[in-house]
């Protein structure tokens, strides 16, 4: 197991958003979180690698507990990870390739030509070419989270977290970054967990679906299996039928 | 209402709790781990020489009224050529490092607090977490450096302009003897004066670099937060130049007498 989740609690003032929830993922996994907008995914997903830290309970990345450990202590569990965020978070006073060469150049480990070389790379895994001196300002929305794919994996992590991919994007550009989020797995064989509300996304990126219902999992099960779910809370959310207690 | 205060005392609390972690996880970065010569070359340059025209211009209209001001109350009783001492002795300890750091507050800290609450609402903060950096060693180490290296330089250029500038006042425009001028000013102006001007600003230069990153690193979410944390940054800077001021005053005085 890569990744446990147990029993993390997470409050925002008076606003509780995790009310003890437990997951728990495997090595190669491709798993999706479900939920409603404003449920507490991203929250979740932001737990995994320790951006947040739970009020209550404990994560654990390879039988580490991220819980009790210091921003520098995290940082080298986080290099097993690589994440890509809802805009992207591309950093807007550098070109794609400084970029997507970001953790290379820190490293200080690699020439200049290496860092061009695996930028080409990483870029073209993402169907990209000839932009590398582009500034984030000039391309689109799917431009720009296929740059932060590629910033992503070029440092080749065990587990990518895609925090809603599909966001914002129209029908054609979802459906370009699901395939390349099911390529990047597939090849790179990356343990990939991602968080969306987009059922066609998830459908079309994962083998097993969890659903975040009132800051708990309610549901955990085989994509196929949570989409034909006859459980209340997970049959209405798939049909897209408000719930009465919402 | 008590409720309403408590709750702000405990806020203010804890952010100086927090802003003094944030200085402390900044000076341990600077000991343990090696800045990028890169990063602080391309701060510097922010800080320090875009920083020139604003300061100069500072520092030479501050020379100028000074000297006009004490020329008109000297004249009075015919102390003329003690001008230049004032203006001097004035310059180099209180005003060129005062003036000169509030104008880098308002240029420097500004633009430092926008950018990295641009960059937090943005989640670009994040990203570089997750990209295994710390936004203590590439975001505020480089700038503090740059502040503390810059706003030294920037005082001694203002403090020179300003002197220049009063000269040519006083000595072109107001008539007052050239030569009585500027020994007056040599004769009273001891080397502490320049020292401690210069301690000044590089205390100055440290304030104005860490509440800066502190406001915009903490800022609040959407445009409003950045606008906040922004005018929060000056002001503050502001505030802690003005009151540090004071106390370094009689400290470094004290300290050379």
């Amino acid at each position: 197991m890569i990744i446990e989740v147990r029993e993390i609690y997470k409050s925002f003032g008076t606003n509780a958003v995790l009310r003890g929830s437990s997951l728990q993922i495997d090595v190669g996994e491709a798993i999706v979180i479900i939920g409603r907008s404003g449920g507490g995914k991203s929250i979740l997903l932001k737990h995994l690698i320790g951006l947040l830290r739970p009020d209550n309970g404990r994560v654990l990345v390879g039988g580490i507990d991220l819980t009790g450990l210091s921003e520098r202590q995290l940082l080298p569990i986080r290099r097993r990870f690589g994440m890509l965020f809802q805009g992207a978070a591309l950093f807007d006073s550098m070109t794609v390739e400084e970029n997507v060469g970001f953790v290379l150049q820190r490293e200080r480990s690699h020439t200049g030509g290496e860092i061009a070389r695996q930028v080409k790379e990483a870029l073209e895994m993402v169907d990209l070419r000839g932009i590398e001196s582009k500034k984030p300002a000039e391309l689109s929305g799917g431009m720009r989270k296929r740059v932060g794919l590629a910033r992503a994996i070029i440092y080749r992590p065990e587990i990518l977290l895609y925090d809603e991919p599909t966001t914002g994007l129209d029908p054609i550009a979802a459906g370009v970054i699901d395939k390349l989020i099911r390529r990047v797995w597939s090849q790179l064989k990356i343990t990939s967990i991602a968080v969306t509300h987009d059922l066609k996304s998830a459908e079309a990126i994962s083998d097993r679906i969890l659903m975040l219902h009132e800051g708990r999992i309610h549901g955990d099960a085989p994509t196929a299996e949570i989409l034909r779910s006859t459980d209340p809370i997970i049959s209405n959310f798939v049909r897209g039928i408000p719930n009465e207690t919402r | 209402m008590v409720e309403t205060l408590r709750q702000r005392i405990n806020d203010a609390l804890t952010g100086l709790g927090n802003f003094g972690l944030l200085a402390i996880e900044a000076l341990r970065s600077l000991r343990y781990r090696r800045p990028s010569w890169l990063d602080f070359m391309r701060q510097l340059h922010f800080v320090g020489v875009k920083s020139q025209s604003v300061v100069l211009t500072t520092g030479a209209a501050t020379g100028m009224v000074l000297c006009a001001q004490t020329y008109f109350q000297f004249h009075k009783v015919k102390m003329d050529t003690a001008t230049g001492a004032v203006v001097s002795v004035g310059m180099c300890s209180e005003l060129g490092p005062v003036l000169a750091a509030l104008m880098l507050t308002a240029r420097v800290g500004a633009a430092m607090a926008a950018e990295l609450g641009t960059m937090k609402v943005t989640e670009q903060i994040d990203a570089l977490r997750t990209l295994a950096t710390h936004p203590i060693d590439y975001l505020v180490v480089p700038r503090f450096l740059a502040c503390v290296v810059a706003a030294p330089l920037l005082t001694a250029e203002a403090i020179v302009v300003g002197i220049l500038a009063s000269q040519l006042v006083g000595v072109n425009l107001l008539g007052i003897e050239g030569t009585y001028y500027r020994a007056n000013m040599i004769r009273y102006t001891a080397p502490s004066d320049v020292v401690t001007g210069l301690i000044k600003a590089l205390i100055f230069g440290a304030i104005i670099a860490l509440i800066a990153c502190y406001k915009g690193l903490n800022c609040r979410q959407g445009a409003e937060g950045v606008g906040r944390a922004t005018t929060e940054a000056v002001v503050a800077a502001s505030i802690s130049i003005l009151v540090s001021n004071f106390f370094l005053t009689l400290f470094l005085t004290r300290l050379f007498k």
